[in-house]
């Protein structure tokens, strides 16, 4: 029996060297980095881990109870020397793994600059980031090069040994993003901005994903993560460039409807405001983007007049983005707020709209709003200057 | 969508006529129905059910039911996993397997939402039902109408999820149903309103019945048990059932949040407005992280009992467990954020959750030396609850030692929501929770019916779930290595393929341990004779229930039992006790009551009208709930006497049943 067991488990060292296990052996600097620490992890834990699965099988097999050689004290049931000992053991070994816990996460936090290209190599001043907006939408992956003025879908490249500093967002539900040969992963939400840094160290061409469930099309919500030499990479930004259209707000509109197993598109050039827009939810002209909102709120807002401002700040709330065209704004200017209040009151309801004096919304008054990114909850809220191009 | 009032949302539409894998599941099901229905009425059962069991309120037989309840909803559940496995073994190469999105993504969330809520939770209520009134020598629980009520509560949570298969769909958001994809404006079919109804309905029974377990425990100890003295079983149920009264709740906040931001149009978790989904995954989690310890908590009890009794000694250690499953109680309510390191909180906050989750392997750890140590220089016997012990104890430390890698936030940031976290949570909830379920079933199987379970289809049962959950989750562990991410529907890596062959494999030979283990209650039921147990003690047991008969009388024991040491019937055989014949008195008992079947299905109604929008039929079964409530309240009728004669005949039989053993 034993025999055929061992016989049985012939095959799967076959099978494991003949697959690739990406995790353990990625691209990246960062992902390697979290392999190290894997790996360090389970050999510690497997310290205490094998003595034990042993001693089952030992116990069980010396105790038995055909075996009557064995002791037998039925009623042994405390031992301090023992019971510190068992306490003890898995204390010590929690206590080194903790350490490395600390160390490790906050070494690897995903928001911070990573410090190194790889082992022995530092981050110097020349080794400027290239930053990749990237934003999830309803099936496929959207990659803005602000830099560079170009856009893809479900295809980015980066050039090898240069620090990346993503920026995540998301359009409508969450996911997550995943490239494994390169950083873990880190989820991509509407409305807020999540980062990630990370360095690509080979080139070659890997596998990015969502790694969090979000909806029918998930499964093809794949891309291709290029990790290309500098030449290939400025080859593959003349490429975008010359074959893009270019990505403006309503372009953006109707990449944004729900659409599965996506080809790799290219755009150029893009319009500068976009992230901005998406991030803060206000594409759509006429839309209250959030950081004003957020910037009314914290003024106090707009009190009963804020009201009727609501119509402007609706998003997906009652349909998924880009099933239908639900909305249409009805204010998009203060002179227009301001008409509509007064014929509100002059209508029907005297007594309760009380005309406030816009300059706030004119931007009178307000404080330098926020132009560093302050962490709230591991989140940046996405009080950014206004965009006031297209609005 | 089209309501009317009369129906609401209702119509022919709903009917899933276009799904042919539901049409024929609905034809096997309705066929199977009507089969046991048309065999109830033919044997005249239906009085006998209604009377014995539906409306008992016995701790004992809702005990039965809950387990029986669990066992059907596993067949379900177990259907979802096989679905799952056969199509990601198949959607390779091109080919997009036998589901579409539509019926796949319903198929893995009504696994998850199943498999815990209606799987692994009343069979672990079931058992604690059963057995803690026994252990404790109490003659029921606290409140045992509440009991009633608490279980057709349950069966009314997992009516509605079997009627979503049918009648509508269920949610395709995931079994936690993360906004804003649950929300009205990603999800505005029923699925996820049904998840709502599902889950509050059967939460109410779920935290009832933890109220009532800890007056119990608390309550209605014997004489002499003190805390210190309770057996472990009791003690693990006691601190389960603190977890559910503390968590539950918060998921019923959680679940009426989102309900109003599906019904009213509120703005808790949504994208609009201020709302913030990140609100809803870290409450979700707080009653989440938690219901994890719930379901392990009781069965940890069960492997001490069981290592205790079948090494023949004490449990080594008793004090050291108690602390550690009061710690683990505890801590299981600091660790919530692990479950999204992934979400961006900062390096701190994360490291604080990764090592306070570390932290509870300590006790996990010391749990694990004290059954060793209890197996150390014992006399071990080899019966089936033992062998599932020894597995449990092989395969946990693995799925242990794979969470606490997870606790590591860098590591998670690799292997999040990968096949390797499936692989974790099945280690630890097939090779701990259901380990334990089939351990604890085989232990108390024969003070439950008064004879053992067959012990070899039983052990067929054994082989196949343990060689089948190492088939099926060993290579979800290597596709997670590999960076294959969970709910995947198709894949195009072909290297990925093998790997999905064996896991269906895998998932094969459990198909064939469930098997073996439904054959394994038939035929132990055809030699019930051969298999007959009448000293009601048939493993030498040492906690009280094995000091009354199998099964027990209706007042478990004729005369309150005196505790003295906390193994306490191995104390009493030790010191020579002999059994109480004469001198009994009149047992006063609760009386049963139909009335938990009428709420719970007032509620069902309720439920089902909330979901597909029927206003006046919610109105009216609501208004039902409470008349009915109101209406129990007078019932003065709730309790009898059981006769000092009818007593003395049945401890007599008794007498005479140890005699004619000799």
């Amino acid at each position: 029996m034993r025999r055929f067991g061992t016989l049985l488990l012939l095959p799967i060292p076959l099978l494991l060297g003949g697959c690739d296990l990406i995790v353990l052996a990625p691209a990246g600097d960062v992902a390697a980095q979290q392999r190290d620490l894997l790996v360090i992890s389970t050999l510690l834990m497997l310290l205490i881990i094998i003595p034990v699965m042993a001693l089952t099988v030992l116990f069980a097999w010396r105790y038995r109870q055909g075996n009557r050689q064995a002791a037998y004290e039925p009623d042994w049931d405390h031992s301090t020397k023992l019971e510190l000992v068992i306490w003890a053991a898995p204390l010590l070994i929690i206590i080194c793994l903790g350490a490395l816990t600390w160390a490790g996460t906050h070494l690897l936090d995903p928001y911070r600059r990573i410090d190194r290209i790889a082992a022995g190599k530092p981050v110097t001043p020349e080794h400027a980031p290239l930053t990749v907006e990237v934003v999830a939408l309803d099936w496929k992956w959207l990659f803005l090069y602000p830099e560079y003025g170009i856009a893809t879908v479900n295809e980015m490249a980066a050039p090898v040994d240069r620090p990346i500093d993503f920026r995540i967002t998301s359009s409508s539900v969450m996911n997550a993003f995943y490239v494994p040969a390169l950083a873990g992963m880190i989820y991509a939400m509407p409305g807020m901005e999540t980062k990630l840094h990370a360095v690509i160290n080979h080139p070659g061409r890997y596998l990015g994903f969502s790694a969090n469930y979000s909806g029918a099309g998930f499964s093809g919500m794949r891309f291709a993560f290029l990790g290309q030499s500098p030449q290939e990479f400025e080859q593959w930004v003349a490429q975008a460039k010359a074959e893009g259209k270019g990505l403006d707000r309503a372009r953006y509109l109707e990449l944004e409807r729900p659409s599965e197993n996506e080809p790799v598109r290219r755009f150029s050039p893009v319009a500068p405001d976009l992230y901005q827009a998406i991030l803060n939810m206000c594409v759509e002209q006429g839309k209250m983007c959030m950081n004003q909102m957020m910037s009314i709120d914290a003024r106090g807002g707009l009190g009963m007049a804020g009201v009727y401002a609501t119509a402007p700040l609706a998003y997906d709330k009652f349909a998924r983005r880009g099933a239908a065209a639900t909305y249409v704004a009805s204010i998009c200017t203060v002179e227009e707020e301001e008409a509509a209040f007064r014929a509100a009151r002059e209508a029907s309801r005297p007594g309760l709209v009380t005309l406030r004096d816009p300059s706030p919304l004119r931007g009178a008054g307000l404080g330098r709003p926020w132009t560093e990114n302050r962490r709230v909850g591991g989140l940046v809220p996405a009080v950014q200057p206004a965009q006031p191009s297209a609005l | 969508m089209q309501t009317s009032f009369l129906f609401g949302r209702l119509s022919w539409e709903s009917l899933p006529l276009h799904e042919p894998i539901v049409v024929v599941t609905f034809g096997v099901v309705a066929l199977g129905g009507i089969a046991v229905v048309g065999a109830l009425t033919y044997f005249r059962l239906w009085g006998y059910l209604w009377r014995e069991w539906f409306t008992s309120v016995d701790h004992k037989k809702i005990g039965i039911m809950y387990m029986v309840l669990g066992i059907i909803m596993l067949l379900r559940g177990f259907a979802d996993a096989i679905m799952m496995r056969l199509q990601q073994a198949w959607a390779f190469n091109g080919s997009e397997g036998y589901l579409n999105a539509h019926h796949y993504d319903q198929i893995f969330t009504a696994h998850g939402v199943i498999m815990i809520f209606f799987v692994a939770m009343p069979l672990v209520t079931g058992l604690m039902n059963y057995v803690v009134p026994l252990q404790i020598g109490a003659r029921d629980v606290s409140f045992p109408f509440l009991n009633n009520f608490s279980f057709w509560m349950t069966v009314g949570g997992a009516v509605l999820v079997m009627a979503s298969l049918f009648i509508g769909e269920f949610a395709k958001t995931g079994w936690l149903a993360y906004p804003p994809l649950s929300n009205i404006g990603y999800s505005p079919d029923v699925g996820v309103d049904y998840y709502i109804w599902a889950l509050q309905i059967a939460g109410v029974g779920t935290t009832l019945s933890g109220i009532n377990l800890i007056c119990t425990i608390i309550k209605l100890r014997a004489p002499g048990m003190t805390l210190m003295k309770m057996p472990v079983f009791t003690w693990t149920s006691l601190c389960t059932n603190v977890l559910i009264v503390a968590s539950f709740p918060v998921l019923t906040a959680v679940l009426v949040l989102l309900g109003l931001d599906r019904y009213v149009g509120t703005n808790f978790f949504t994208n609009d407005f201020g709302g913030s989904p990140m609100m809803y995954v870290n409450l979700i989690w707080i009653w989440g992280h938690p219901e994890v310890y719930i379901l392990i908590l009781p069965l940890f009890g069960v492997f001490s009992e069981v290592t205790s009794t079948f090494s023949g000694k004490r449990l080594f250690g008793y004090t050291s467990m108690v602390y550690a499953t009061v710690v683990i109680t505890v801590l299981s309510y600091l660790v919530w954020l692990h479950h999204f390191f992934t979400m961006g909180s900062g390096a701190s906050v994360n490291s604080f959750f990764g090592i306070t989750t570390m932290i509870i392997s300590i006790p996990t750890g010391a749990k694990i030396f004290n059954w060793l140590f209890t197996m150390y220089r014992g006399r071990i016997r080899f019966e089936l609850p033992m062998m599932w012990t020894i597995a449990f104890m092989l395969t946990f430390v693995v799925g242990g030692m794979t969470g606490v890698l997870l606790a590591v936030p860098p590591a998670d940031f690799v292997l999040h929501n990968s096949l390797f976290l499936i692989a974790h949570f099945h280690n630890v909830i097939i090779g701990g929770v259901l380990f334990g379920l089939f351990a604890g079933i085989a232990y108390w199987w024969p003070k439950a019916f008064g004879f053992k379970l067959d012990p070899f289809w039983g052990k067929v049962s054994f082989w196949c779930w343990v060689v089948g959950f190492w088939l099926a989750f060993t290579p979800l562990y290597v596709l997670g290595l590999m960076g294959v991410t969970r709910r995947m529907r198709v894949f195009d890596d072909p290297s990925l393929h093998i790997w999905f062959i064996i896991a269906g494999i895998g998932a094969l030979v459990i198909a064939a341990g469930i098997g073996a283990f439904l054959l394994q209650i038939a035929v132990s039921v055809w030699k019930r004779k051969e298999l007959v147990d009448v000293t009601g003690d048939p493993w030498d047991g040492r906690t009280l229930e094995w000091s009354t008969s199998s099964p027990p009388p209706d007042y478990n024991f004729a005369f309150t039992p005196i505790v003295h040491d906390n193994d306490a019937w191995a104390d009493m055989k030790r010191r020579g006790h002999g059994r109480p014949l004469t001198g009994f008195r009149p047992i006063h008992m609760p009386r049963s009551t139909g009335t938990g079947v009428i709420l719970a299905g007032l509620s069902v109604a309720c439920g089902f009208a909330l979901i597909w929008y029927i206003w006046w039929l919610a109105a009216l079964s609501f208004a039902g709930i409470v008349a009915t409530a109101i209406w129990h309240t007078f019932n003065y009728h709730r309790d009898y006497h059981i006769p000092a004669d009818e007593i003395v005949r049945t401890e007599e039989a008794r007498t005479q049943a140890l005699a004619s053993r000799g």
